[in-house]
């Protein structure tokens, strides 16, 4: 959410120092001075955003090949025919989205509440804890998985030689995998959120609820859950999104029933180079993520996404 | 549209796919939709013809005097190559600049060809150098789609005479690039079926044995559409060279026969070995240099190759020069250099594919008699490995990719062999 936003009008005060003659010239600059600051931010977004962003939705409509080029021949078909023909895996990406954000909540808001209230004069020491995992390359993170669950590594090979599990049992190359891998990556992206909510609750006002007899459990549910709903908004609307449209985690720990809509995407553009194919599943993901977010946005109650997602 | 399309198929070792994650700036694509974006704008910005294809596939004298004319040397020569293709301490290279005071710098960034391609395209279609001057690439579509649309350098024979003199006469015949007009070949390899003897007790000897019901979730399969391909096509009898469409389908549901059976563990990239080796596979495509590597640089475990009885696939990786290379004609000193039968067998040595230079085998044996031990008889074997110098009867067996008339045609194949790689 740090996205650069265009500063509001408002002509700041004080801009003036004291002693000088404002003149027509000084106000008008004065005026125009929050317009310069926004400048680098715009021209940062038209340039390396909406300037590809309007190619690919171009790309998106043409036909042809690598050799002939691509015409641009408003072929709306891209999109009906790539859809039909990956819906499968386009449903699949959207249900592990779903299942991977759930887990990552249930799991995040305990340690982000343990921090918060819990955590004392070392929330700082654990905050990096939870960050620390970055330091190391988010591929390498992932592949190390694959040592680590291997049919006969050091976790599958023990329990196999005790006759814990049996010999065919097989972590790796299953769907389980693929939403564990999802979520265990995208984890801090929710803690942090639900952890900045949850500092701001001023503890006097449980200790207020208390007072009114409110019971622990009735407490947390009545003052300290809604206060921090707008960092569970935020911490689902940061995941939700790149943990559908992941392409990473199938790819290594999946199988070959496993693949995403990001594998099929990824696919297109380096592999087969049909890339009007590719950019219509992309813009079709991103239309249905958009959609997805507003219509939870609506069922939170929150008006703006914008504003609850920068919270 | 009337173009031709020359060539085998597709790329073979690939390994990891571009790291970088595909993430969308929220905020943005909300502005971005607020602004309306215009159809009429959106007609603009249509992608043009990547460039001017080639009405000939084979360069002119004329054309090859006109490209050399100009070229100096540099005395500096930057080489992307796959990884594990040379020894890491690069002797060769070493040589090279001891011999003709040019330096190298090598780099390790080809890890698959499409994507390596989908990288450089742009620059070469806008005509700009694209910071490497010698490359190694795989006979297959992009190999073909790169001689189309005239990205190499027409290699000028007069400056090579080691070449002239060692290759291969095979060598100079490939379908790809026949004459070597834009390539020559750095390594040949062999894809067939790799197995772990700890687990795989009966030897495989048919492509029916990663149909074998005992081996369920423990068949690793190459996700690279051309390999896959290939192989199901062999093994539904079909000849891969000729097939038609009618025979991909055959061959399509042979493998999705292979996939609701259960018996696939996933489609693979070059992880397949390190799979292999761990376990978590069985038996798996596999090609011949890996499985060599992986048993001589002491892995996990000692792997063993077989070419099926119904045949395997043979590929070529080439050395090539893009045609805005910086220092072309240092480069084109590098390529003659590795022809040298010294050079070929001390890269052969050590990467255990197939040379281009048959001369090297006899480097190979006299090395060996100076030799003693324990070097002696690993130099001897890999003198004598049919995988590093394959007898005639051996290359009758092996088939290349199929060869793709025209986009079209490469279309439609993708169409019924992409939805299993990528189900």
């Amino acid at each position: 959410m740090t996205a650069a936003t265009v500063a509001p009008p408002t002509a700041p005060s004080g801009a003036v120092g004291p002693g000088r003659h404002p003149g027509m010239w000084h106000r008008l600059r004065s005026r125009l001075t929050p317009y310069w600051l926004a400048l680098p931010g715009t021209l940062w977004l038209v340039i390396f955003f909406l300037v590809p962003m309007v190619a690919m939705l171009s790309l998106s409509l043409t036909q042809g090949d690598i050799l002939n080029g691509f015409q641009q021949t408003f072929h709306w078909q891209n999109y009906t025919q790539s859809i039909s023909d990956y819906h499968v895996q386009f449903v699949r990406s959207l249900w592990y989205g779903v299942v991977s954000t759930v887990l990552q909540v249930a799991i995040a808001y305990p340690v982000a509440y343990w921090i918060a209230f819990r955590g004392g004069s070392r929330k700082s020491f654990y905050l990096f804890l939870l960050l620390l995992p970055f330091f190391v390359s988010f591929v390498l993170r992932t592949t190390s998985w694959n040592f680590i669950l291997a049919d006969n590594g050091i976790l599958l090979g023990p329990l196999k030689n005790a006759g814990l599990v049996s010999q065919n049992f097989h972590i790796l190359a299953t769907t389980p995998a693929v939403i564990g891998g999802l979520t265990y990556n995208y984890i801090p992206f929710m803690v942090l959120p639900i952890y900045v909510a949850l500092e701001r609750v001023d503890p006097r006002l449980l200790e207020a609820a208390y007072d009114l007899y409110a019971s622990r459990v009735r407490a947390f549910r009545r003052v300290v859950l809604p206060l921090s709903l707008p960092g569970i908004f935020a911490g689902v609307v940061i995941t939700f999104v790149p943990v559908s449209s992941d392409y990473v985690n199938a790819h290594i720990l999946g199988g070959p029933t496993n693949t995403m809509i990001g594998n099929v995407i990824q696919n297109m553009f380096l592999t087969t180079q049909q890339y009007p194919v590719g950019a219509a599943l992309s813009f079709a993901l991103m239309a249905v993520l958009l959609v997805g977010l507003f219509a939870y946005a609506r069922a939170l109650g929150t008006e703006d996404v914008l504003e609850a997602a920068a919270t | 549209m009337s173009e031709i399309y020359i060539d085998p198929s597709l790329v073979d070792p690939v390994l990891m796919r571009g790291m970088t994650q595909r993430r969308m700036g929220r905020r943005g694509i909300l502005k971005a939709a607020g602004l309306g974006v215009a159809a009429s704008g959106l007609a603009a910005c249509s992608v043009k013809g990547k460039a001017t294809v080639k009405p000939s596939a084979a360069p002119n004298n004329a054309a090859v005097a006109k490209f050399w004319a100009d070229k100096k040397s540099t005395g500096h020569v930057n080489f992307a190559n796959w990884p594990l293709y040379m020894d890491p301490k690069h002797p060769e290279l070493k040589k090279f600049t001891a011999q003709t005071g040019i330096t190298v710098k090598y780099s390790e960034v080809i890890n698959d060809v499409s994507s390596f391609f989908a990288k450089v395209q742009p620059q070469l279609a806008a005509k700009q150098s694209i910071g490497y001057d010698l490359m190694v690439l795989t006979n297959g579509i992009e190999f073909a789609e790169m001689i189309q649309l005239g990205y190499y350098a027409p290699l000028d024979h007069s400056k090579m005479p080691n070449f002239t003199k060692n290759v291969g006469a095979k060598y100079t015949k490939e379908a790809f690039d026949p004459g070597n007009n834009y390539s020559v070949p750095w390594a040949s390899g062999i894809t067939g079926i790799g197995y772990n003897p700890k687990y795989v007790t009966t030897a495989p000897t048919s492509l029916q044995d990663l149909q074998n019901p005992a081996y369920k979730g423990k068949v690793g399969m190459f996700s690279d559409t051309e390999e896959i391909g290939v192989f199901a096509m062999l093994a539904v009898g079909a000849t891969p060279e000729t097939s038609t469409p009618a025979d991909w389908q055959k061959a399509a549901d042979w493998l999705k026969k292979q996939q609701s059976a259960g018996l696939v563990r996933k489609y693979y990239d070059q992880d397949y070995i390190a799979a292999l080796g761990n376990g978590d596979i069985w038996l798996s495509m596999a090609w011949s240099g890996d499985i060599y590597q992986n048993n001589a640089s002491g892995g996990a475990a000692q792997l063993k190759f077989t070419i099926p009885s119904e045949g395997g696939t043979l590929w070529t990786d080439n050395m090539t020069i893009p045609y805005t290379a910086d220092n072309a004609l240092d480069a084109l000193k590098l390529i003659d250099f590795f022809y040298d039968p010294a050079i070929a067998a001390s890269l052969a040595e050590y990467i255990n594919y197939i040379t281009p230079v048959p001369a090297a085998q006899q480097v190979m044996k006299t090395q060996a008699a100076g030799e003693s031990g324990s070097d002696k008889t690993d130099l001897m074997e890999l003198a004598d490995s049919p995988l590093v110098f394959p007898s005639d009867t051996d290359l009758a067996k092996l088939h290349y990719y199929r060869t793709f008339r025209s986009p079209a045609e490469h279309d439609q194949y993708n169409a019924i062999f992409s939805p299993i790689v990528t189900s």
